[in-house]
């Protein structure tokens, strides 16, 4: 379990970046940070690692103040996945998934070929380790991201907008992936991005902030968008856009789901 | 172009390439005094450098120092050296650590600075210490730009080494001065030949040495053989 109590950070020189934001993410779920560029959401999860320490306020992991833990054992602790992979380039992807669980004094061997079977708990070829990150597309970066946060097997993951920088049709198979992972394997995911159909497909919560990390809203992906709380959470979920506006017709017996702009979208099983 | 083939008779004499003045023991000298110099200037401005680059304070500090030392005339610091230190190798060597100290801190500095704080950064969050960003990560990813310094560094010293001989009986400057007072000027050219053919040479093995550097360390990926799969191939998710 993480808590947010009244988490606020002022950058040096720069107006508030979060103000009192405060969370619990609970075990074993994932909760989603989504709002637009600028809006706190790396500041909040950078705080859970201690990559930023807050101006006021303290995050709790399992009741106990990271403040308490040493940074860098806090950080081998917790899986943390950015947006353009952060891979060592000088390193081959073995060695790059191998990373934290030598560091903590795994040998290299054993490290090596538990990377190799995480390649294929990702969906890649483990004959793709002895490439370097330099020799993958961008997916396969993105997963062997994901593969380096679960080698030292945390309880937490930290997802930096993990899949933002790849083309639309691969960031869906990544997201199917995590999904299909997160089923297996039940960590306590913070997510952050930016595009709100990504977060209502992740998260069991969503939390929608605004400028500042205030939070507009949070609830389930259904609760949000069946009742935007206001304005601001109504335009960012786009509850009015024609594609959230379903209907059911009638066709030749069947119930058909149709969107606003008449365009059909699915059957409604019987 | 008759001195040139006086040189030219002057290196093939047999009696040129033995005993205690001939080249083979003064290219050895010339290296030796080289080496040292580049060695010291490393063991003083690689640390200092790296740490400049890695918490990128004191930029400041290197272009002053570059500036200063690039500034002293080897020829007049040696002189002055030699007024205090007299004959013998302590004065040219300090003189060559000088001049070649710029070139090493500023390869060490701009290599580690210029690394992606991207990837240094990523290397923190996933729990790496500053050492091990340092060893790990920051060195080997600026190991080229580091050994072009070192590259630099060397040229100027083993062109400058010859300045050795000035308070000496070392090295290929020898050569030069001993050729200067017997107005011998087929071992003179003979002398500057010799240094030039050795810069080429350390020249050409630091060349091969960077781009092995590059290669192995810095950027494997672009090394031929590994990179037989342009494609990109993925598993079929399940
Ligand atoms: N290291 C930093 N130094 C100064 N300002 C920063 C730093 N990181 C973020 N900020 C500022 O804090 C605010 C929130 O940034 P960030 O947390 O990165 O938002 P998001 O991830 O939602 O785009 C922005 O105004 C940004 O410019
Ligand atoms: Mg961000």
């Amino acid at each position: 379990m993480i808590e947010f109590e009244t988490v606020s950070k002022t950058y040096p020189g720069q107006s508030v970046a979060v103000a009192d934001f405060s969370l619990v993410v609970p075990s074993h779920r994932t909760v989603v940070l989504v709002g637009s560029s600028g809006s706190g959401k790396s500041t909040l999860l950078r705080t859970v690692n201690r990559m930023v320490e807050p101006t006021s306020g303290r995050v709790l992991i399992d009741d106990e103040d990271v403040r308490e833990r040493d940074p860098v054992a806090l950080r081998r602790s917790i899986g943390y996945v950015l947006q353009h992979g952060g891979l060592l380039p000088h390193r081959s992807v073995l060695d790059n998934i191998a990373t934290v669980p030598v560091l903590k004094g795994t040998p290299k061997r054993r490290a090596r070929t538990a990377a190799s079977e995480l390649l294929e708990r990702v969906g890649l070829d483990p004959k793709i380790g002895r490439r370097y990150p330099g020799q993958l597309s961008g997916g396969q970066q993105q997963r062997v991201g994901v593969a380096r946060a679960l080698a030292a097997d945390p309880n937490i993951l930290l997802m930096d907008e993990p899949f933002g920088a790849v083309d639309p049709i691969m960031r869906r198979e990544l997201q199917e992936e995590l999904l299909r992972l997160q089923a297996e394997l039940h960590k306590t995911i913070v997510f952050v991005t930016h595009d709100i159909d990504e977060a209502f497909l992740l998260g069991d919560e969503v939390v929608v902030l605004r400028e500042g990390g205030v939070i507009a809203q949070r609830g389930t992906p259904a609760e949000i968008l069946g009742a935007p709380a206001d304005d601001f959470v109504r335009d960012f979920v786009g509850a009015d856009r024609a594609e959230r506006e379903l209907h059911i017709t009638t066709v030749d017996g069947r119930s058909i789901a149709v969107d606003g702009t008449g365009r059909p979208v699915g059957v409604l099983a019987p | 172009m008759n001195l040139f083939l006086d040189a030219l008779a002057w290196l093939t004499d047999p009696a040129h390439w033995t005993g205690p003045g001939g080249v083979p023991t003064r290219v050895l000298q010339h290296l030796a005094i080289t080496f040292a110099a580049v060695t010291a200037a490393a063991i003083l401005a690689l640390p200092a450098g790296v740490l400049i680059g890695h918490t990128r304070k004191g930029a400041g500090l290197v272009g002053a120092i570059a500036g200063a030392a690039r500034a002293i005339p080897t020829l007049g610091l040696l002189t002055l050296l030699g007024l205090a230190l007299g004959i013998g190798l302590k004065a040219p060597l300090i003189a060559l650590i000088v001049l070649a100290v710029p070139s090493v801190l500023a390869g060490a500095y701009a290599g580690v600075q210029n690394v992606d704080t991207a990837i240094t950064g990523a290397a923190r969050a996933i729990g790496m210490n500053p050492r091990q960003i340092v060893f790990q990560v920051e060195i080997p990813l600026a190991a080229p730009v580091l050994i072009g310094g070192l590259r630099a560094a060397t040229l100027q010293v083993v062109a400058t080494a010859t300045l050795a001989a000035y308070t000496a009986d070392f090295g290929l400057g020898r050569y030069l001065f001993s050729g200067l007072k017997s107005r011998d000027y087929a071992e003179m050219l003979a002398g500057a030949l010799l240094v030039a053919a050795l810069a080429l040479l350390l020249e050409l093995l630091f060349a091969a040495g960077q781009r092995l550097a590059a290669k192995r360390i810095a950027a494997p990926a672009h090394e031929k053989g590994a990179a037989e799969s342009d494609s990109p191939r993925e598993k079929e998710p399940v």
